[in-house]
Protein backbone atom coordinates (compact mmCIF):
# COMPACT_ATOMS: atom_id res chain seq x y z
CA UNK A 1 0.00 0.00 0.00
CA UNK A 2 2.13 2.83 -1.29
CA UNK A 3 1.22 6.21 -2.61
CA UNK A 4 2.85 7.41 -5.81
CA UNK A 5 5.33 9.52 -3.85
CA UNK A 6 6.04 6.51 -1.65
CA UNK A 7 7.19 4.63 -4.75
CA UNK A 8 9.48 7.51 -5.70
CA UNK A 9 10.84 7.57 -2.15
CA UNK A 10 11.61 3.84 -2.20
CA UNK A 11 13.29 4.29 -5.58
CA UNK A 12 15.50 7.15 -4.33
CA UNK A 13 16.34 5.19 -1.18
CA UNK A 14 17.36 2.11 -3.20
CA UNK A 15 19.47 4.24 -5.54
CA UNK A 16 21.28 5.88 -2.64
CA UNK A 17 21.90 2.55 -0.91
CA UNK A 18 23.20 1.05 -4.16
CA UNK A 19 25.72 3.86 -4.70
CA UNK A 20 26.93 3.91 -1.10
CA UNK A 21 27.29 0.13 -0.86
CA UNK A 22 29.09 -0.12 -4.21
CA UNK A 23 31.58 2.61 -3.33
CA UNK A 24 32.16 1.21 0.16
CA UNK A 25 32.75 -2.35 -1.01
CA UNK A 26 35.07 -1.10 -3.76
CA UNK A 27 37.03 0.87 -1.15
CA UNK A 28 37.38 -2.28 0.96
CA UNK A 29 38.70 -4.63 -1.70
CA UNK A 30 40.68 -2.46 -4.11
CA UNK A 31 44.47 -2.15 -3.79
CA UNK A 32 45.72 1.35 -3.04
CA UNK A 33 49.10 2.17 -4.56
CA UNK A 34 49.07 5.86 -5.50
CA UNK A 35 51.85 7.37 -7.57
CA UNK A 36 52.37 10.93 -8.67
CA UNK A 37 51.24 10.04 -12.18
CA UNK A 38 48.02 8.49 -10.93
CA UNK A 39 47.17 11.38 -8.65
CA UNK A 40 47.62 14.12 -11.24
CA UNK A 41 44.56 15.62 -12.88
CA UNK A 42 43.49 13.81 -16.03
CA UNK A 43 43.28 16.17 -18.96
CA UNK A 44 43.10 13.92 -22.05
CA UNK A 45 46.48 12.43 -21.13
CA UNK A 46 48.33 15.73 -21.37
CA UNK A 47 49.80 17.59 -18.44
CA UNK A 48 47.11 19.93 -17.11
CA UNK A 49 47.53 23.56 -18.11
CA UNK A 50 46.32 26.41 -15.93
CA UNK A 51 43.66 26.48 -13.26
CA UNK A 52 40.37 24.65 -13.83
CA UNK A 53 38.50 27.56 -12.22
CA UNK A 54 38.12 29.60 -15.37
CA UNK A 55 35.78 32.53 -15.20
CA UNK A 56 33.33 32.12 -18.04
CA UNK A 57 31.35 34.53 -20.12
CA UNK A 58 28.61 36.59 -18.55
CA UNK A 59 26.33 35.81 -21.48
CA UNK A 60 25.76 32.35 -19.97
CA UNK A 61 24.24 34.13 -17.01
CA UNK A 62 21.70 35.97 -19.14
CA UNK A 63 20.64 32.70 -20.76
CA UNK A 64 20.25 31.04 -17.34
CA UNK A 65 18.24 34.02 -16.19
CA UNK A 66 15.81 33.78 -19.12
CA UNK A 67 15.50 30.05 -18.44
CA UNK A 68 14.66 30.63 -14.78
CA UNK A 69 11.99 33.24 -15.48
CA UNK A 70 10.20 31.11 -18.06
CA UNK A 71 10.59 28.04 -15.85
CA UNK A 72 8.63 29.85 -13.16
CA UNK A 73 6.08 30.95 -15.73
CA UNK A 74 5.45 27.36 -16.78
CA UNK A 75 5.10 26.36 -13.12
CA UNK A 76 2.32 28.92 -12.70
CA UNK A 77 0.64 27.74 -15.89
CA UNK A 78 0.31 24.10 -14.74
CA UNK A 79 -2.53 24.64 -12.23
CA UNK A 80 -4.21 27.11 -14.58
CA UNK A 81 -4.14 24.62 -17.45
CA UNK A 82 -5.74 21.93 -15.31
CA UNK A 83 -8.76 23.97 -14.28
CA UNK A 84 -9.44 26.82 -16.69
CA UNK A 85 -12.09 24.90 -18.61
CA UNK A 86 -14.51 25.03 -15.70
CA UNK A 87 -14.61 28.82 -15.94
CA UNK A 88 -15.22 29.13 -19.66
CA UNK A 89 -14.05 32.21 -21.50
CA UNK A 90 -13.12 34.00 -18.28
CA UNK A 91 -10.66 31.30 -17.26
CA UNK A 92 -9.15 31.31 -20.71
CA UNK A 93 -8.74 35.10 -20.72
CA UNK A 94 -6.92 34.99 -17.35
CA UNK A 95 -4.24 32.74 -18.79
CA UNK A 96 -4.15 34.62 -22.07
CA UNK A 97 -3.39 37.93 -20.35
CA UNK A 98 -0.72 36.20 -18.27
CA UNK A 99 0.91 34.79 -21.38
CA UNK A 100 0.65 38.08 -23.29
CA UNK A 101 2.44 39.97 -20.51
CA UNK A 102 5.27 37.46 -20.53
CA UNK A 103 5.44 37.49 -24.32
CA UNK A 104 6.42 41.14 -23.98
CA UNK A 105 9.50 39.99 -22.07
CA UNK A 106 10.29 37.45 -24.78
CA UNK A 107 9.95 40.15 -27.44
CA UNK A 108 12.29 42.39 -25.44
CA UNK A 109 14.92 39.66 -25.25
CA UNK A 110 14.65 39.03 -28.99
CA UNK A 111 14.93 42.73 -29.75
CA UNK A 112 17.99 43.20 -27.53
CA UNK A 113 19.62 40.10 -29.01
CA UNK A 114 20.19 38.29 -25.73
CA UNK A 115 19.01 35.01 -27.18
CA UNK A 116 21.23 35.01 -30.24
CA UNK A 117 24.39 33.20 -29.32
CA UNK A 118 27.36 34.31 -31.40
CA UNK A 119 26.39 37.81 -32.27
CA UNK A 120 27.88 38.55 -35.68
CA UNK A 121 27.82 42.16 -36.68
CA UNK A 122 27.12 42.14 -40.40
CA UNK A 123 28.42 45.11 -42.27
CA UNK A 124 25.58 46.69 -44.15
CA UNK A 125 26.40 46.41 -47.82
CA UNK A 126 25.45 49.56 -49.60
CA UNK A 127 24.27 48.40 -53.00
CA UNK A 128 24.37 51.85 -54.56
CA UNK A 129 27.97 52.32 -53.53
CA UNK A 130 28.89 48.90 -54.79
CA UNK A 131 28.01 49.78 -58.35
CA UNK A 132 29.79 53.10 -58.61
CA UNK A 133 33.42 53.03 -59.45
CA UNK A 134 34.97 55.21 -56.80
CA UNK A 135 33.18 53.46 -53.99
CA UNK A 136 34.46 50.13 -55.26
CA UNK A 137 37.95 51.42 -54.64
CA UNK A 138 36.81 52.53 -51.20
CA UNK A 139 35.43 49.10 -50.50
CA UNK A 140 38.58 47.31 -51.49
CA UNK A 141 40.64 49.60 -49.31
CA UNK A 142 38.33 48.77 -46.42
CA UNK A 143 38.82 45.10 -46.96
CA UNK A 144 42.58 45.53 -46.91
CA UNK A 145 42.34 47.20 -43.54
CA UNK B 1 7.36 9.24 21.39
CA UNK B 2 4.43 11.35 20.27
CA UNK B 3 3.18 11.37 16.74
CA UNK B 4 4.50 13.93 14.30
CA UNK B 5 2.22 16.93 14.30
CA UNK B 6 2.26 20.64 13.66
CA UNK B 7 4.91 21.35 16.31
CA UNK B 8 7.52 19.13 14.69
CA UNK B 9 7.28 20.94 11.35
CA UNK B 10 7.36 24.32 13.08
CA UNK B 11 10.51 23.40 15.02
CA UNK B 12 12.26 22.26 11.85
CA UNK B 13 11.31 25.52 10.19
CA UNK B 14 12.50 27.54 13.21
CA UNK B 15 15.92 25.88 13.18
CA UNK B 16 16.19 26.31 9.41
CA UNK B 17 15.33 30.00 9.78
CA UNK B 18 18.02 30.47 12.43
CA UNK B 19 20.64 28.76 10.27
CA UNK B 20 19.74 31.00 7.33
CA UNK B 21 19.94 34.07 9.55
CA UNK B 22 23.36 32.93 10.75
CA UNK B 23 24.59 32.66 7.16
CA UNK B 24 23.26 36.12 6.35
CA UNK B 25 24.88 37.70 9.40
CA UNK B 26 28.29 36.06 9.40
CA UNK B 27 29.22 35.41 5.76
CA UNK B 28 31.24 37.91 3.76
CA UNK B 29 30.58 36.59 0.28
CA UNK B 30 27.44 38.07 -1.25
CA UNK B 31 26.49 34.77 -2.90
CA UNK B 32 26.59 33.08 0.51
CA UNK B 33 24.31 35.79 1.89
CA UNK B 34 21.87 34.98 -0.92
CA UNK B 35 21.99 31.29 0.01
CA UNK B 36 21.09 32.26 3.58
CA UNK B 37 18.12 34.22 2.26
CA UNK B 38 16.97 31.17 0.32
CA UNK B 39 17.12 29.11 3.54
CA UNK B 40 15.00 31.72 5.33
CA UNK B 41 12.40 31.71 2.53
CA UNK B 42 12.24 27.92 2.67
CA UNK B 43 11.66 28.02 6.42
CA UNK B 44 8.79 30.46 5.92
CA UNK B 45 7.34 28.20 3.24
CA UNK B 46 7.38 25.19 5.56
CA UNK B 47 5.37 27.24 8.05
CA UNK B 48 2.83 28.27 5.41
CA UNK B 49 2.27 24.72 4.22
CA UNK B 50 2.15 23.28 7.75
CA UNK B 51 -0.55 25.77 8.71
CA UNK B 52 -2.34 25.04 5.45
CA UNK B 53 -2.55 21.36 6.43
CA UNK B 54 -3.36 21.75 10.11
CA UNK B 55 -5.42 24.95 9.94
CA UNK B 56 -8.89 25.34 8.51
CA UNK B 57 -8.20 27.85 5.77
CA UNK B 58 -8.08 25.34 2.96
CA UNK B 59 -5.33 25.63 0.40
CA UNK B 60 -4.60 29.32 0.97
CA UNK B 61 -1.29 28.52 2.63
CA UNK B 62 -0.18 26.46 -0.34
CA UNK B 63 -1.05 29.24 -2.78
CA UNK B 64 0.97 31.66 -0.67
CA UNK B 65 3.90 29.23 -0.69
CA UNK B 66 3.66 29.11 -4.49
CA UNK B 67 3.81 32.91 -4.62
CA UNK B 68 6.82 32.89 -2.29
CA UNK B 69 8.66 30.47 -4.57
CA UNK B 70 7.96 32.69 -7.60
CA UNK B 71 9.15 35.77 -5.69
CA UNK B 72 12.28 33.91 -4.57
CA UNK B 73 13.11 33.13 -8.19
CA UNK B 74 12.69 36.76 -9.26
CA UNK B 75 14.70 37.92 -6.24
CA UNK B 76 17.56 35.52 -6.96
CA UNK B 77 17.70 36.63 -10.60
CA UNK B 78 17.88 40.34 -9.78
CA UNK B 79 20.21 39.93 -6.79
CA UNK B 80 22.71 37.85 -8.71
CA UNK B 81 22.70 40.34 -11.58
CA UNK B 82 23.54 43.06 -9.05
CA UNK B 83 26.28 40.87 -7.52
CA UNK B 84 27.82 40.31 -10.94
CA UNK B 85 27.82 44.04 -11.57
CA UNK B 86 29.44 44.68 -8.20
CA UNK B 87 32.11 42.14 -9.06
CA UNK B 88 32.74 43.90 -12.35
CA UNK B 89 33.11 47.28 -10.60
CA UNK B 90 35.05 46.39 -7.44
CA UNK B 91 36.56 43.02 -8.47
CA UNK B 92 35.29 41.73 -5.15
CA UNK B 93 32.01 40.43 -3.74
CA UNK B 94 32.69 40.71 -0.02
CA UNK B 95 29.82 42.68 1.39
CA UNK B 96 31.88 44.25 4.18
CA UNK B 97 34.41 45.79 1.82
CA UNK B 98 31.97 47.40 -0.58
CA UNK B 99 31.29 50.55 1.39
CA UNK B 100 32.10 53.32 -1.06
CA UNK B 101 28.87 55.13 -0.35
CA UNK B 102 30.22 55.91 3.12
CA UNK B 103 32.90 58.38 2.06
CA UNK C 1 6.28 5.34 15.83
CA UNK C 2 4.92 4.60 12.42
CA UNK C 3 6.36 4.88 8.95
CA UNK C 4 5.19 8.46 8.45
CA UNK C 5 7.10 9.62 11.53
CA UNK C 6 10.20 7.75 10.44
CA UNK C 7 10.17 9.39 7.02
CA UNK C 8 9.56 12.78 8.63
CA UNK C 9 12.59 12.39 10.91
CA UNK C 10 14.70 11.26 7.94
CA UNK C 11 13.78 14.30 5.86
CA UNK C 12 14.13 16.68 8.80
CA UNK C 13 17.60 15.30 9.54
CA UNK C 14 18.63 15.63 5.87
CA UNK C 15 17.33 19.20 5.74
CA UNK C 16 18.90 20.42 8.96
CA UNK C 17 22.25 18.65 8.61
CA UNK C 18 22.80 19.84 5.06
CA UNK C 19 21.68 23.35 6.07
CA UNK C 20 24.30 23.24 8.82
CA UNK C 21 26.91 22.27 6.22
CA UNK C 22 25.75 25.19 4.02
CA UNK C 23 26.21 27.59 6.90
CA UNK C 24 29.47 26.27 8.29
CA UNK C 25 31.48 25.13 5.25
CA UNK C 26 34.40 27.35 4.28
CA UNK C 27 34.30 26.26 0.65
CA UNK C 28 31.48 27.96 -1.22
CA UNK C 29 31.14 25.10 -3.72
CA UNK C 30 30.45 22.65 -0.88
CA UNK C 31 27.89 25.10 0.47
CA UNK C 32 26.15 25.31 -2.89
CA UNK C 33 25.92 21.55 -3.33
CA UNK C 34 24.67 20.87 0.16
CA UNK C 35 22.09 23.59 -0.45
CA UNK C 36 20.74 21.28 -3.18
CA UNK C 37 20.35 18.56 -0.55
CA UNK C 38 18.55 21.02 1.74
CA UNK C 39 16.09 21.86 -1.02
CA UNK C 40 15.42 18.15 -1.59
CA UNK C 41 14.78 17.66 2.11
CA UNK C 42 12.39 20.60 2.22
CA UNK C 43 10.59 19.20 -0.84
CA UNK C 44 10.18 15.92 1.05
CA UNK C 45 8.67 17.80 3.99
CA UNK C 46 6.21 19.54 1.64
CA UNK C 47 5.11 16.22 0.20
CA UNK C 48 4.70 14.80 3.71
CA UNK C 49 2.44 17.76 4.44
CA UNK C 50 0.22 16.82 1.51
CA UNK C 51 1.43 19.59 -0.80
CA UNK C 52 2.45 17.46 -3.75
CA UNK C 53 2.43 20.22 -6.37
CA UNK C 54 4.46 22.59 -4.19
CA UNK C 55 6.99 19.82 -3.53
CA UNK C 56 7.49 19.21 -7.24
CA UNK C 57 7.68 22.95 -7.88
CA UNK C 58 10.30 23.22 -5.16
CA UNK C 59 12.52 20.75 -6.97
CA UNK C 60 11.76 22.25 -10.38
CA UNK C 61 12.39 25.89 -9.47
CA UNK C 62 14.90 25.73 -6.63
CA UNK C 63 17.09 22.83 -7.69
CA UNK C 64 16.64 23.32 -11.42
CA UNK C 65 16.66 27.10 -11.57
CA UNK C 66 17.82 29.01 -8.54
CA UNK C 67 20.69 26.63 -7.76
CA UNK C 68 21.93 26.90 -11.36
CA UNK C 69 21.84 30.67 -11.03
CA UNK C 70 23.68 30.59 -7.68
CA UNK C 71 26.36 28.33 -9.14
CA UNK C 72 26.72 30.77 -12.04
CA UNK C 73 27.17 33.49 -9.44
CA UNK C 74 29.91 31.45 -7.77
CA UNK C 75 31.66 30.65 -11.03
CA UNK C 76 31.45 34.17 -12.41
CA UNK C 77 32.79 35.89 -9.31
CA UNK C 78 35.89 33.77 -8.76
CA UNK C 79 39.39 35.06 -9.10
CA UNK C 80 40.90 33.54 -12.23
CA UNK C 81 44.53 33.38 -11.16
CA UNK C 82 44.30 32.03 -7.64
CA UNK C 83 41.75 29.49 -6.53
CA UNK C 84 39.93 31.72 -4.10
CA UNK C 85 36.68 29.99 -3.36
CA UNK C 86 37.01 30.12 0.40
CA UNK C 87 34.82 32.71 1.97
CA UNK C 88 35.59 34.66 5.09
CA UNK C 89 33.31 35.19 8.04
CA UNK C 90 32.76 38.14 10.34
CA UNK C 91 31.50 38.42 13.93
CA UNK C 92 31.21 34.67 14.32
CA UNK C 93 31.09 34.41 18.11
CA UNK C 94 28.61 37.20 18.97
CA UNK C 95 26.24 36.28 16.16
CA UNK C 96 26.48 32.58 17.06
CA UNK C 97 25.47 33.41 20.63
CA UNK C 98 22.71 35.78 19.55
CA UNK C 99 21.29 33.37 17.01
CA UNK C 100 21.58 30.47 19.44
CA UNK C 101 19.41 32.45 21.87
CA UNK C 102 17.04 33.32 19.05
CA UNK C 103 16.79 29.69 17.96
CA UNK C 104 16.04 28.59 21.53
CA UNK C 105 13.40 31.28 21.82
CA UNK C 106 11.69 30.37 18.54
CA UNK C 107 11.69 26.64 19.17
CA UNK C 108 10.41 27.05 22.74
CA UNK C 109 7.62 29.28 21.42
CA UNK C 110 6.81 26.61 18.83
CA UNK C 111 6.76 23.92 21.52
CA UNK C 112 4.84 25.71 24.28
CA UNK C 113 2.18 27.47 22.25
CA UNK C 114 -1.12 25.61 22.26
CA UNK C 115 -1.76 25.45 18.54
CA UNK C 116 -5.36 24.84 17.64
CA UNK C 117 -5.26 22.39 14.81
CA UNK C 118 -8.12 21.26 12.62
CA UNK C 119 -7.21 17.89 11.17
CA UNK C 120 -8.86 18.47 7.81
CA UNK C 121 -8.63 16.11 4.92
CA UNK C 122 -6.41 17.62 2.24
CA UNK C 123 -7.32 16.45 -1.23
CA UNK C 124 -5.08 13.81 -2.74
CA UNK C 125 -3.92 15.98 -5.62
CA UNK C 126 -3.81 19.68 -5.00
CA UNK C 127 -2.90 20.97 -8.47
CA UNK C 128 -6.47 21.29 -9.66
CA UNK C 129 -7.59 23.05 -6.47
CA UNK C 130 -4.64 25.44 -6.67
CA UNK C 131 -5.63 26.27 -10.24
CA UNK C 132 -9.19 27.06 -9.15
CA UNK C 133 -7.89 29.36 -6.42
CA UNK C 134 -5.53 31.07 -8.86
CA UNK C 135 -8.33 31.74 -11.33
CA UNK C 136 -10.99 32.90 -8.88
CA UNK C 137 -9.73 34.29 -5.60
CA UNK C 138 -6.15 35.20 -6.43
CA UNK C 139 -6.59 36.22 -10.05
CA UNK C 140 -5.21 39.71 -9.47
CA UNK C 141 -2.07 38.32 -7.81
CA UNK C 142 -1.76 35.84 -10.66
CA UNK C 143 -1.62 38.66 -13.22
CA UNK C 144 0.61 40.76 -10.96
CA UNK C 145 3.06 37.87 -10.82
CA UNK C 146 3.25 37.98 -14.62
CA UNK C 147 4.13 41.68 -14.43
CA UNK C 148 6.65 40.95 -11.67
CA UNK C 149 8.33 38.27 -13.76
CA UNK C 150 8.41 40.63 -16.76
CA UNK C 151 10.04 43.35 -14.66
CA UNK C 152 12.52 40.88 -13.17
CA UNK C 153 13.42 39.56 -16.62
CA UNK C 154 13.98 42.98 -18.17
CA UNK C 155 15.67 44.44 -15.10
CA UNK C 156 18.08 41.59 -14.46
CA UNK C 157 18.95 41.20 -18.15
CA UNK C 158 19.69 44.90 -18.53
CA UNK C 159 21.74 44.99 -15.31
CA UNK C 160 23.80 41.95 -16.26
CA UNK C 161 24.34 43.04 -19.85
CA UNK C 162 26.01 46.36 -18.95
CA UNK C 163 29.44 45.39 -20.34
CA UNK C 164 29.06 46.49 -23.97
CA UNK C 165 28.42 50.18 -23.61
Amino acid sequence: MLTEFGKIFVFILLAAIFVVVALFVAKLIRPKRPTKEKLSIYECGEDPVGSPWVKFNIRFYVIALIFLIFDVEVVLLFPWALSYKEYGVYGFLVGLIFLLILTLGMAYEFRKGDIQWARPEPKAINLKKLFTKESQIDNSSEIKE
Amino acid sequence: MINVGLNHFLIVSGILFSLGLYAVVTRKNAVMVLMGIELILNAANINFIAFSKFGNLGLTGQVTALFVIVLAAAEAAIALAIVLNIYKTFNNVNVDEIDHLKD
Amino acid sequence: MNLYDLIFYLFAAVTLLSAAVVVSSKNIIYSAFSLVLTFFGVAGLYILLGADFIGVVQILVYVGGIMILLLFGVMLTNKITSVDIRTGTVNVLPSAIAIGVFMGLVTSIMIWTKWVSFPTETPLTTTNELGKLLITEYVLIFELLAILLLVALIGAASIARRDKE
